[in-house]
């Protein structure tokens, strides 16, 4: 068998976080002092960028398994009722914003405790990659809920692809920090850049799935484009979007919002209905669309696919 | 302008964000979450009304501005109005008053325990504004009773900032102008006699 080893990185290859995780600034940055004058010229070249990221139809979808039949909700609202603190704390600001991203080129960097790491360019990691799509419903631990249509694919494609090796126990997720396009994150509301994280068996799982566009179409920013966690069995904030990077950890990560508040956000932040936010109650929710609010479910409804995962274990310490 | 005109004026600009809202509802203006939408709306508004009707005595002092205090008893039951109004949307969102959910949340969510305490101690307050209640509890016990509205206002900005998720930001703008309004009040009370002691 042939076992390849990558080449060893020295430490002064590795760009600083903050440099890496603001790489396109500094490239509009330098390009610009390169290019003196053509602030015009630049400018074009940003809207002709901008227009061609305008939503693409994803082909040869799927159907994948796990779905539910419940109504699913509408574009409209999926993609105008959004939490993503970088565009804003209203959740009608990520759509007003968001477009201001850029998310093309994106790179992926891929690093800790896997045999392959490397910064992967989206298109070379999606190549040959099957979507499917997965009807899922979504719980935010504000206790509002949604069905949205995903397409992607499972989490463990890919992990399988980095080889992590045996001491690769959790994976940290990073969303994209680019203060010129993100207004909501030139403030302090939370640690930048946003982080998240899974215990490895939680994203090998396979209703764990990374979605790349939901209707059929390519995400619009303010879900996530290009790419974005969708976790169903836990609240929504752990489902972080704009992932830029994935890294595989021993210890478990110090995730965005359990640095915020740790007694109120925990790493795991499974559905619960049983175990209430310190400050409001998690047993219902209100499905957006609907008048009134329905209960929660455990593990939002997926209890017999993930509760084994957590047998044995003290949810009530372990929220 | 004259009294009649004046209290007119006011009372119109009291029912425009009530009607405003309620504009927004009839042509699908609220968002994808209107119920949230409706009590966030009015919550802000009751406590917007509440440092409406708690600025009326400051300003007097600060402009002499006597006029104004005919004004404070619309204002004040303008406060309970949009107080009942965010009661009753948040009652109507628990299933049409699900008793349980809701004594439930009022026993073991401190925010909902504030603000349903903030809400309560109105209730008295709107009950004995009128002249006849002042005259029949006698004006030195109606003022007493009256300065519930201290702790109802203070209830309330506990419950503001209890249920915010995060950004203590906006909350502390609110909070900030209710803390300046009860310390001119204090300073008038106990401040200025103490500075005038020790200037002799």
């Amino acid at each position: 068998m042939l076992i390849q080893h990558p080449p060893g990185i020295a430490s002064s290859e590795i760009t600083e976080e903050r440099i890496f995780l603001n790489r396109r600034e500094f490239i509009h940055s330098a390009a610009g002092a390169t290019l003196g004058v053509a602030a015009g010229s630049f400018s074009l070249g940003k809207d002709a960028e901008a227009m061609s990221l305008g939503q693409q139809e994803i082909l040869n979808v799927q159907p994948g398994p796990f779905g539910t039949d419940e109504p699913k909700n509408s574009f409209e609202d999926i993609t105008s009722y959004n939490n993503y603190y970088e565009f804003g704390l209203d959740k009608r600001d990520p759509s007003r914003n968001a477009h201001a991203l850029t998310t093309s080129p994106w790179t992926i960097r891929v690093d800790g405790h896997v045999a392959k790491p490397a910064d992967y360019h989206i298109e070379d990691l999606l190549k040959g990659i099957p979507f499917e799509e997965r009807v899922y419903r979504l719980r935010c631990v504000e206790a509002w809920s949604m069905v949205i249509p995903w397409v992607g694919f499972p989490l463990s494609t890919l992990i399988n692809r980095f080889q992590p090796t045996s001491n690769a126990k959790y994976v940290e997720f990073t969303t994209i920090l680019r203060l010129s396009e993100m207004p909501g994150a030139r403030r302090p509301v939370l640690d930048w850049p946003y982080v998240e994280g899974l215990r490895i068996d939680e994203a090998m799982h396979p209703l764990t799935i990374l979605a790349v566009g939901l209707y059929g179409k390519t995400l619009l920013n303010q879900n996530g484009a290009p790419m974005r966690l969708v976790v169903p069995w836990k609240y929504g904030f752990k489902s972080i979007k704009s992932i830029v990077q994935m890294r595989f950890t021993a210890d478990q990560p110090r995730t965005a919002w359990n640095k915020a508040t740790p007694n109120e956000y925990g790493f795991f932040a499974n559905v619960n209905p049983t175990v209430n936010h310190p400050r409001w109650s998690q047993r219902s929710e209100r499905r957006i669309g609907r008048f009134f609010r329905q209960p929660t479910l455990m593990f939002n409804g997926y209890d017999d696919q993930v509760a084994s995962l957590y047998n044995g274990m003290d949810l009530r310490r372990f929220f | 302008m004259g009294l009649g005109s004046l209290k007119r004026a006011v009372f119109v600009a009291c029912v425009l964000p009530a009607l405003w809202l309620f504009g927004r509802g009839i042509t699908d203006g609220l968002g994808a979450n209107p119920i949230e939408e409706v009590t966030h709306q009015t919550g802000i508004w009751t406590f917007r009304f509440m440092l409406g009707t708690l600025a009326i005595t400051p300003l007097r002092y600060l402009t002499a501005w006597g006029r104004l205090v005919p004004l404070r008893r619309m204002v004040g039951l303008f406060t309970f109005f949009y107080a009942c109004l965010h009661f009753l949307t948040y009652g109507v969102d628990y299933w049409f008053f699900d008793l349980d959910a809701i004594i439930d949340d009022v026993i073991n969510r401190p925010y909902i325990t504030a603000g349903f305490t903030g809400f309560v101690l109105l209730i008295p307050l709107a009950f004995t504004s009128t002249h006849a209640m002042v005259r029949r509890l006698g004006g030195r016990r109606w003022q007493q009773l009256h300065r519930l509205v201290y702790l109802s206002a203070g209830a309330g900005a506990a419950h503001f900032l209890w249920q915010t998720k995060i950004d203590l930001r906006r909350p502390g703008i609110y909070i900030g102008w209710l803390a300046l309004l009860f310390g001119i009040r204090l300073w008038e009370r106990f401040g200025s006699r103490w500075w005038r002691r020790v200037t002799g």
